[in-house]
């Protein structure tokens, strides 16, 4: 599904990921782990082309997703992003009632039926196991929910453009642990649809969601594997003491 | 397949839009620039054939025809000079106040609502001031004094601010590291915040200096005269203006069209005078950008 | 020397607080002095000081107000009967009609019979009203002094005739001074607004680093240009311009004042507007982005809607320069008090009527007074402006 080959990624002159190359498939769930710093949201965000908002960066190597460069000219990046979703670190829910945050995404591609949007508004709450605690109050703000609901309701706006996958940057770094085990739950249900990667700091969410995990250290992509294997035995010394906790 | 064909012309026109408004917004940018360009080339063009060695150092002769503007010059630059002398030390004092002293509460909110007013009320509103306190009640008459105070007052809240914000972007720990070592808070502002400050506050002065260069409603009741040859000697004295000066000459000289010329030069001066102290403020925020990095 | 050091304190943080409130201080000063020189205007009447107006004993009429006294003399009234008088012709009298009625033998050698002979004169014409310089009253004036109505708030807000000047009965009616200034400030906002908020998007949204280095200082500059400069700049570009292309009779006409009031408002609404734009969060802006958004789409869904109470305030804060704007609209509108229909026409506008006439009114008249009051005004316009822009940011969406 995405497949990325000797990735070379600059902030000015700090070089930021190193070399990388890896391959994952679809519906599965990939974890990207490492220290602050490693490179692994930056990594996260090649996949829809987020770091282009940052000035002064530079790329080497392809990124290609369902077989097609996504950096090649001739790919338009709106398009993109709305088959690569993604969920960011702390819920920014645009200030807009809960409805139209869901409804955002397909009014900007264009869609203006309104049976239509309502439709898939509510089925994006329900896959985002939301429509019950909101379907009473969805003309309301989406500040006027919990922090855990309005990170579902970012996960249900990214639903709502109907993406092929779904990026997750520490989607539940911000948030109380039975938010986050709802959130856990809710990937494990949209794996049947989706492929997902996600980025964690937390490697018990990592070990427990995920079908693969890389390890990132200092830019460079240090194993890559089964989740399985890198945490109970990891064929590199740094991987293993970084998933039991002895560094990082 | 029609569903394909379909979003494709959606996306074709997101990304129209897009174009077009974007570049419609670019266009208004360039605008911007072209205006300005256009004003000082104009104003250059025209003004440069009477600029001269004798038209800054002369007095206006044969009814502000020829001659030049020499006690103009010298009339502004006393104003700025008298209206600095007053607004300056009590601009800083009062962002020193407001920053180090009077951090918070209600009556911070107040007087900075007092100073974004007083930044907003009209130079002509300052000149009916101006009169009637400094010029009918205090007594000082049509003078340099009384000009300078109505200026004075006009920039002060351009003083303020920059000294506000000069002080608010130095870091707390370097006040921490001068208390910590028994300094009292006068003594840490003395020898810690104001050297720190210093540059940006200079630029605040720069900026009012620019202003109070090219203000006129302010002074047509307070200080400016129509045509005096001779210098100020004291601060009672009346003094003509620079921006008054053109004023006069462009719309109620003894010959309008003759003295066009004189106009020009002297809408020269003042944008050469206020070009050149923007250029140094940048000037100045440049270095001390370039010192902090 | 610790007490003097205490001492040295304690002065130091007494001259601070002193300074820092020196805003509020000015403020309370202006207020008051405003008032102070304008205030009394309501007190007076509007007939030109030293001088009287005054009727025969039988005519009914006691009391005039300053409008009908100028209608009476301009021959726009001519029957008393309009002002609730009787049905006759009004006659007209002026000093320098005295030749008329009387010869110069009688005024005496040294002019020294004018009283007895205005007496007499106003004696023998039932119907005539009389203006004339008080010192000419005979003491023992049998005939009737008119009384003026003092001028009240309708007739100074409502009025629509600014004649300072006139005699016998000078007109402040300031509702062309303040059409005047609306037109041309509105004028100028409905320039300076899309043009404003187009390039403060450009700034925050599309231009690259460079392009942004060079226009901040433009803005810069535009906004340091003094504003005879500007006005002198109108004047001598802009005024011929415009009498071309609409082909008018003159060019200083309330658009030229509002294009020039655009470029002036320009720089606080781009800067204002700009800042506003940028505090939208990046996340959200990223959000919207990662939806398959486009940037102007972004632009406009999410950076507009959350900025919009800062491009509310750019948009008062434009306003309030345009309408304190003195010289250049004194420069360039043509200054006729009139009640502009159109921004073809010549106006004027409450600074440029001060800046214009002060200089001419004799200290505490009535002209002199009426002009503080228009400083008055325009204070608490100023205010209000500013205090709404408070208001307007504290909101958040």
């Amino acid at each position: 599904m995405i497949n990325v080959e000797n990735i070379n990624f600059y902030y000015g002159k700090f070089h930021a990921l190193q070399n990388i190359s890896m391959g994952m498939e679809a519906n599965t769930i990939t974890a990207l782990i490492g220290p602050s710093g490693c490179g692994k949201s930056t990594f996260l965000r090649l996949f829809n082309r987020m770091n282009d908002l940052i000035p002064d960066t530079t790329l080497t190597g392809t990124v290609s997703i369902g077989g097609v460069d996504i950096y090649q000219k001739n790919v338009l990046v709106d398009d993109l992003r709305k088959r690569v979703g993604m969920v960011f670190q702390k819920p920014n829910p645009f200030p807009k009632s809960i409805f139209e945050n869901v409804a955002y995404g397909m009014r900007v591609n264009g869609m203006n039926n309104k049976k239509i949007i309502a439709e898939k508004v509510e089925q994006a709450l329900k896959h985002a196991a939301l429509w019950d605690e909101v379907k009473d109050k969805l003309k309301k703000s989406a500040f006027a929910i919990s922090g855990g609901q309005q990170q579902r309701l970012c996960i249900a706006r990214a639903l709502a453009v109907e993406p092929d996958i779904l990026l997750m940057d520490e989607p539940a770094s911000a948030l109380d642990p039975i938010s986050t085990s709802k959130i856990e739950e809710l990937m494990f249900q949209l794996k049947e649809d989706y492929t997902i990667v996600i980025v964690t700091h937390n490697m018990q969410q990592a070990a427990r969601v995920s079908d693969h995990t890389a390890y990132f250290y200092m830019g460079e992509l240090i194993e890559y594997g089964e989740t399985k294997k890198i945490f109970t035995n990891p064929d590199k010394k740094s991987t293993q003491n970084y998933v039991t906790g002895r560094f990082g | 397949m029609n569903d394909e064909i379909k979003m494709q012309q959606i996306h074709r026109r997101k990304r129209l839009y897009e174009a077009i408004f974007f570049g419609l917004f670019r266009i208004m940018g360039f605008m911007v620039v072209l205006i300005l360009g256009f004003i000082l080339c104009f104003i250059t063009m025209k003004g440069i054939g009477v600029m001269s060695w004798e038209f800054i150092t002369a007095s206006p002769t044969d009814g502000l025809t020829k001659g030049g503007i020499f006690p103009a010059i010298v009339g502004t630059m006393c104003l700025i000079a008298g209206s600095m002398i007053f607004a300056f030390p009590i601009g800083v004092l009062s962002g020193i106040y407001t920053t180090e002293y009077a951090k918070t509460g209600k009556w911070v909110k107040f007087i900075r609502l007092m100073t974004n007013n007083l930044s907003g009320v009209p130079s002509i509103v300052f000149g009916l001031f101006g009169m009637s306190l400094f010029v009918n009640t205090l007594g000082f008459g049509d003078s340099i004094l009384a000009g300078s105070l109505t200026l004075g007052l006009l920039v002060l809240p351009v003083v303020i601010r920059t000294t506000e914000e000069a002080i608010l972007s130095i870091d707390d720990s370097f006040r921490h590291g001068s208390l910590a070592l028994g300094a009292t808070k006068l003594q840490t502002i003395n020898r810690v915040v104001l050297p720190m400050a210093f540059p940006n506050i200079i630029t605040g002065l720069i900026l009012s200096i620019g202003r109070v260069s090219g203000e006129t409603a302010p002074i047509l009741f307070t200080v400016a005269a129509y045509f005096l040859p001779q210098l100020p000697t004291s601060i009672f004295d009346q003094v003509m203006a620079l921006p008054y000066h053109l004023y006069v000459i462009a719309t109620s000289g003894t010959n309008i069209e003759a003295s066009r010329g004189i106009a020009y030069g002297t809408a020269l001066v003042l944008i050469i005078i206020v070009l050149t102290l923007n250029l140094a403020a940048n000037v100045i925020r440049n270095y001390i950008q370039k010192k902090i990095k | 020397m610790k007490k003097l050091r205490k001492l040295y304190e304690r002065l130091t943080e007494g001259t601070l607080f002193l300074c820092g409130n020196i805003t509020g201080i000015a403020i309370l000063l202006i207020v008051l002095f405003l008032f102070r020189e304008g205030i009394g205007f309501f007190g007076r009447n509007s007939v030109e000081e030293g001088y009287v107006l005054a009727l025969n004993r039988k005519n009914p009429v006691n009391k005039l107000s300053s409008r009908e006294i100028k209608d009476i003399f301009d021959a726009e009234i001519t029957n008393w009967e309009e002002v609730d008088g009787l049905d006759r012709e009004i006659v007209l009298f002026r000093l320098n009609d005295i030749t008329n009625y009387v010869t110069e033998e009688e005024l005496g050698e040294e002019f020294e019979h004018i009283p007895e002979c205005i007496a007499k004169i106003i004696h023998d014409h039932p119907d005539m009203i009389a203006f004339f310089p008080k010192a000419y009253l005979t003491e023992n004036f049998s005939e009737k002094v008119l009384q003026v109505e003092r001028i009240g708030l309708l007739e100074f807000f409502g009025g629509d005739e600014w004649m300072p000047t006139a005699t016998p009965s000078a007109q402040f009616g300031i509702l062309s001074l303040i059409m005047g200034t609306l037109w041309v400030s509105f004028g100028a906002i409905l320039i300076a607004l899309p043009l404003g908020i187009g390039v403060a998007i450009y700034l925050a949204e599309v231009a690259n680093k460079r392009f942004r280095n060079f226009l901040k200082p433009v803005i810069e500059l535009l906004a340091g240009i003094p504003s005879v400069v500007y006005g002198f700049f109108g004047l001598v570009v802009l005024v011929p311009f415009v009498q071309k292309t609409f082909n008018l009779p003159i060019g200083e006409t309330g658009l030229s004042g509002s294009i020039i009031l655009a470029i002036m408002a320009l720089p606080t609404i781009i800067t204002i507007a700009e800042d506003a734009m940028r505090t939208t969060p990046l996340a959200m802006k990223e959000a919207s982005l990662a939806l398959g958004a486009t940037r102007w789409q972004t632009v406009y869904k999410v950076v507009l809607p959350y900025s919009s109470s800062g491009i509310m305030a750019a948009a008062i804060l434009g306003i309030g320069r345009a309408i304190g704007e003195t010289m250049a609209v004194l420069m360039v509108t043509g200054n006729a008090a009139i009640i502009p229909h159109s921004l073809l026409e010549p106006l004027r506008t409450i600074p440029a009527t001060i800046a214009a006439e002060l200089g001419e009114a004799p200290k505490h008249s009535t002209h002199y007074q009426a002009l503080f009051l228009l400083g008055v005004i325009l204070f608490i316009i100023t205010l209000i402006i500013n205090i709404s822009v408070e208001f307007v940011k504290r909101k958040r969406v």
